[in-house]
């Protein structure tokens, strides 16, 4: 008899909005704080601290407007975060300051989060959408160069990009951005030549979220309807799809697989949250815990792997934090 | 008092007059007290005793004879006691008949049941007695099916012959019902009709009663009358009058039957325990079978069994609800159920979208008619319909009082109309706790206006608390909660909700007749205007409302039916309570002299037990406010 799904460790209540973004910082050595980022609909982000269960500073610097994007960038010392007033800054939370030292003004009326990646001591690449409705800008930080714009063809009609995806296999290679668009299709950009490597129609509906294996070069995208897309990128460097799995109800805001790449975990917008093993995509837990949409899940960067946990943020304003399959 | 045994002719003539004559002078307690249980041990066995007892009340002159016969049945423990001190005294004297079967029986009410018992089963025991438990029976009917009574007879009375009657029918035999058949018949066809009518509900339940256990008499075999009411402890003691229960049951049988079952109920629980063993068994098998697949991937599954497609087909939006109610996709029940329970949440949440479509919504309510079966439809529509009305009163009040006397509505939709007026009434009137509405905690408005209510009670309830809380106190006592202040909704729309309906009452309709035959949805109407005149208090419009009541009450202070008269006594209440006592005595002092005569009328004169108690609190409210008056320095 298999047993009944667990319940959340802990509950984080306080946020008086709904949550769209979550992050965990707890990568750190012993002795510092584990935290949790969030950022809500009310416009704060709100620092928990994961030993207290409790806020420790809300930042407050996108004008009251809904913040959809959040990440640390290399450490809990400086977040990035993204607001529908159009920015993304970048705060300094060292010993206890609460200020934003720069912004990006973006002029992104949508909710297409901004994808980072680490590709140098103190450089990184942030992949956003712009301005211009179908283009995804790269830029560099800290120094906020552009790189390149990525910018389909004409006849293309991709629409919006929904979800980025910027990674590199290791370390001295090209970065690639898989994007997600409207249209329903994942496409495999060269970011340094700025051209389309491979596109694939994995959905009907637009892609809400994708997220990506560069080890096994598998990935798996998410969308408005009920099924979840696993689609794998070959030598040639082009994506195929792999496998579908069908869900129970329709739409999906958040895909993220754990970074030991062993389950990942989807936010859905039926109110529940489901683990799969990322193997082979076995359905292994309903997490029912949610009285509305789910918006986001994050895994956390525990360094120890019992201490794991798995955050859930929804539209019911609260914060569920699990404890599931730590013991592998 | 002693008496010589054995033969020898003694006079007991003198003692019958020396009974009667004490008897007559009120001391039937004393003398009876001691000599009924004497008698009753003397003539247990002994037939001389017996019929020196019958002698003894025989010689009592007629002039006395009531005075002791009713002792007698009063004090006697049973109808076999009562048979064999009395014997066949009914049968011979006239006036002791005259008293049994006429006097106590329809004359009196205030007898209980246990001397009904004794009368009705002493007529029963004897053959030459049974004739007169028969006419006995057939002037019960008589009274009960007459329209007339049942009108203008107090409650109680009717209680008092609705119980005789059933306790006659549990003595009867067969063959004696079978031959008054045809009487019993006619007299249930017109009884129950006139009880039906009745706007009292518990006249209404006495008459299903009395008519289901007539019914059931004469109907011993095939399908039985059979109305539906709310059981209470009147209906129950009524329905437990037709059996007659023997003095000594047969409890012998009962041991063996508790033994039998006790050894049944211990076999099945053996098999049971036998069962579990084998369920545990096959478990672990299959999870490391399924563990063997993957090879590497020991993540071992919860259950998932509970992971269902999610139905929401709730609409979000009124107008989507105004679309599905109108039925223009009737096939999708599921939809108009999720309609129907959402609707209520929809309006409050999204006031001004509402505004836009209220009269519309207020329509397709008023004529929704139930498509599948829901629990609590009554219940979820008016909650609907009151929504509707207090978030946008003006317009939809407009409406429903308009609806209320046109033509081509259900009686049933003119009291709902009038119900859903009040609870918004009560809602707009009352303040709101930190924007969470009261009603949201209780399912029930406090002044319950759904059928079955005895809405006089909750009124002198009402009353009562106002007159106190107008009492001075020099102790302050526990301090109740701060109400959080604000404006009084009602305020601005009282007038709309209360003009209209007092309009158009007198004016028949081809459907529709309150004066006539609707006198039903009249005594609705006027508790109506009742508490919306007592919610009115501090409103602006309520010194108009007042003087148009008092000319309405005025108008129709003579109605025949109690339960139109006990809402009229309301009105005049709740108008001395809302209408503040200078405007009362600067515009109203002649009608209100006039109501006082009538009310002292009403409370010495009027048959029925609650409009007398209202009219008492009637006059002394009007005390009151004479006294406040005084005490006043003007």
């Amino acid at each position: 008899m298999a047993l009944p799904p667990p319940d959340p460790q802990f509950v984080l209540r306080g946020t008086s909005a709904a949550v769209h973004t979550l992050h965990f910082s707890c990568g750190g050595p012993e002795s510092d704080i584990p935290l949790l980022f969030s950022g809500s609909e009310n416009g704060l982000i709100h620092v928990w601290n994961l030993k207290t269960h409790r806020v420790d500073t809300a930042l407050d610097g996108h004008g009251r407007k809904s913040v959809y994007c959040v990440e640390t960038m290399g450490g809990k010392d400086r977040l990035l975060s993204q607001g529908r007033d159009q920015r993304i800054c970048l705060w300094d939370l060292a010993e206890g300051r609460t200020s934003v030292t720069d912004s990006v003004f973006t002029e992104h009326v949508g909710f297409c989060r901004f994808s980072l990646l680490k590709v140098a001591q103190g450089r990184w690449l942030m992949a956003m959408a712009a301005r211009s409705l179908e283009e995804v800008q790269i830029l560099e930080l800290p120094s906020k160069t552009s790189v390149c714009t990525l910018k389909p063809d004409v006849g293309a009609k991709l629409g919006m990009p929904m979800c980025l995806k910027l990674w590199q296999l290791n370390c001295g290679s090209q970065p690639v951005l898989l994007a997600g668009y409207e249209d329903g299709s994942v496409v495999l950009w060269n970011v340094s030549m700025g051209k389309v490597l491979s596109q694939l129609v994995c959905h009907q509906e637009p892609v809400m979220s994708l997220d990506f294996d560069s080890e096994k070069a598998k990935g798996i995208s998410g969308s408005s309807e009920k099924v979840l897309s696993i689609w794998s990128l070959n030598e040639q460097q082009n994506l195929q799809v792999y496998k579908t799995h069908e869900l129970v109800n329709a739409g999906i805001s958040d895909i993220t697989i754990r970074p030991d790449k062993k389950i990942l975990a989807t936010a859905g917008w039926d109110h529940r949250i489901r683990i799969f093993g990322w193997k082979k995509l076995k359905p292994l837990a309903v997490l029912d815990y949610h009285t509305a949409t789910v918006h986001c899940v994050s895994f956390s960067d525990h360094s120890n792997p019992r201490d794991r946990l798995l955050a859930a943020g929804s539209k019911d304003q609260r914060i569920s934090v699990w404890s599931i399959y730590t013991q592998t | 008092v002693c008496f010589i045994p054995g033969g020898l002719d003694c006079s007991v003539s003198f003692v019958s007059h020396v009974l009667g004559k004490v008897c007559v002078h009120g001391r039937q307690k004393e003398i009876l007290g001691v000599l009924v249980p004497r008698l009753t041990d003397l003539t247990k066995s002994d037939c001389i005793w017996q019929r020196i007892c019958w002698r003894l009340v025989e010689c009592v002159p007629d002039r006395w004879m009531e005075a002791v016969v009713l002792g007698f049945v009063q004090r006697a423990p049973g109808a076999d006691v009562l048979s064999r001190l009395l014997g066949n005294l009914v049968v011979k004297n006239k006036k002791a008949q005259f008293v049994v079967t006429q006097k106590m029986l329809l004359l009196q009410y205030h007898h209980t049941t246990a001397v009904l018992q004794n009368l009705l089963g002493y007529l029963s025991l004897d053959s030459l007695r049974r004739t007169l438990l028969l006419r006995v029976l057939q002037e019960l009917l008589e009274t009960w099916s007459s329209s007339s009574a049942v009108k203008h007879s107090p409650a109680e009375q009717q209680l008092y012959i609705s119980k005789a009657i059933l306790i006659c029918l549990s003595h009867l035999k067969d063959p004696e019902i079978e031959s008054c058949r045809h009487e019993l018949l006619t007299s249930v066809m017109e009884g129950v009709k006139c009880h039906l009518d009745s706007s009292l509900p518990q006249l209404r339940h006495l008459g299903m009663v009395v008519a289901e256990s007539i019914s059931l008499k004469i109907n011993t075999e095939g399908p039985v009358l059979k109305f539906e009411y709310e059981e209470d402890d009147e209906t129950r003691e009524l329905k437990s009058l037709l059996v007659q229960t023997p003095p000594f049951c047969v409890t012998a049988s009962l041991p063996d039957d508790d033994r039998s079952e006790q050894a049944g109920a211990a076999r099945p629980l053996v098999p049971e325990s036998n069962e579990k063993p084998y369920t545990a068994a096959p478990v672990m098998p299959n999870e490391e079978s399924d563990a063997e697949l993957d090879s590497d991937d020991d993540l071992i599954p919860y259950d998932i069994s509970e992971d269902k497609e999610l139905t929401n087909k709730t609409p979000g939006y009124i107008r989507d609800c105004i679309e599905v109610l109108t039925g223009s996709r009737s096939e999708d029940v599921d939809k108009w159920e999720a309609t129907v329970k959402a609707l209520e949440s929809l309006v409050r949440k999204n006031p001004a979208a509402t505004r836009e479509v209220s009269v519309e919504l207020a329509k397709i309510l008023l004529h929704l008619e139930e498509k599948t079966c829901i629990e609590g439809f009554v219940e979820l529509c008016q909650r609907a319909q009151v929504a509707v009305l207090t978030t946008d009163p003006i317009p939809v009040a407009k409406y429903l009082t308009s609806q209320f006397y046109s033509l081509n509505y259900s009686l049933r939709q003119r009291m709902d109309i009038l119900d859903v007026l009040v609870l918004a009434a009560q809602e707009l009137s009352c303040p709101k706790f930190h924007g969470k509405t009261k009603h949201s905690g209780t399912p029930k408005p406090c002044i319950q206006l759904l059928p079955g209510s005895d809405s006089s009670k909750d009124w002198r309830r009402i009353v009562d608390e106002r007159i106190k809380s107008k009492t001075r106190r020099f102790d302050m006592g526990q301090s109740c909660v701060e109400l959080a202040s604000c404006p009084n909704e009602f305020n601005s729309v009282a007038g709309h909700f209360f003009f209209p309906l007092i309009q158009h009452f007198d004016r028949p309709l081809t459907t529709f007749d309150l004066l006539g035959e609707d006198h039903l949805v009249l005594g609705r109407l006027v508790h109506t205007l009742a508490i919306l005149m007592y919610l009115a208090v501090n409103t602006v419009a309520v010194t108009a409302m007042g003087k148009a009541l008092l000319e309405f009450v005025w108008a129709l202070r003579f109605h025949t039916d109690s339960y139109v008269r006990q809402g009229l006594l309301s009105c005049v209440s709740s108008l001395l309570l809302s209408v503040p006592t200078e405007r009362i005595l600067a515009d109203m002092t002649e009608e209100l002299l006039e109501t006082q005569s009538w009310l002292g009328d009403v409370m010495e004169k009027d048959p029925d037990g609650d409009c007398r108690r209202l009219a008492l609190q009637n006059l002394l409210l009007m005390e009151n406010l004479k006294k406040k008056l005084e005490a006043v320095p003007s």
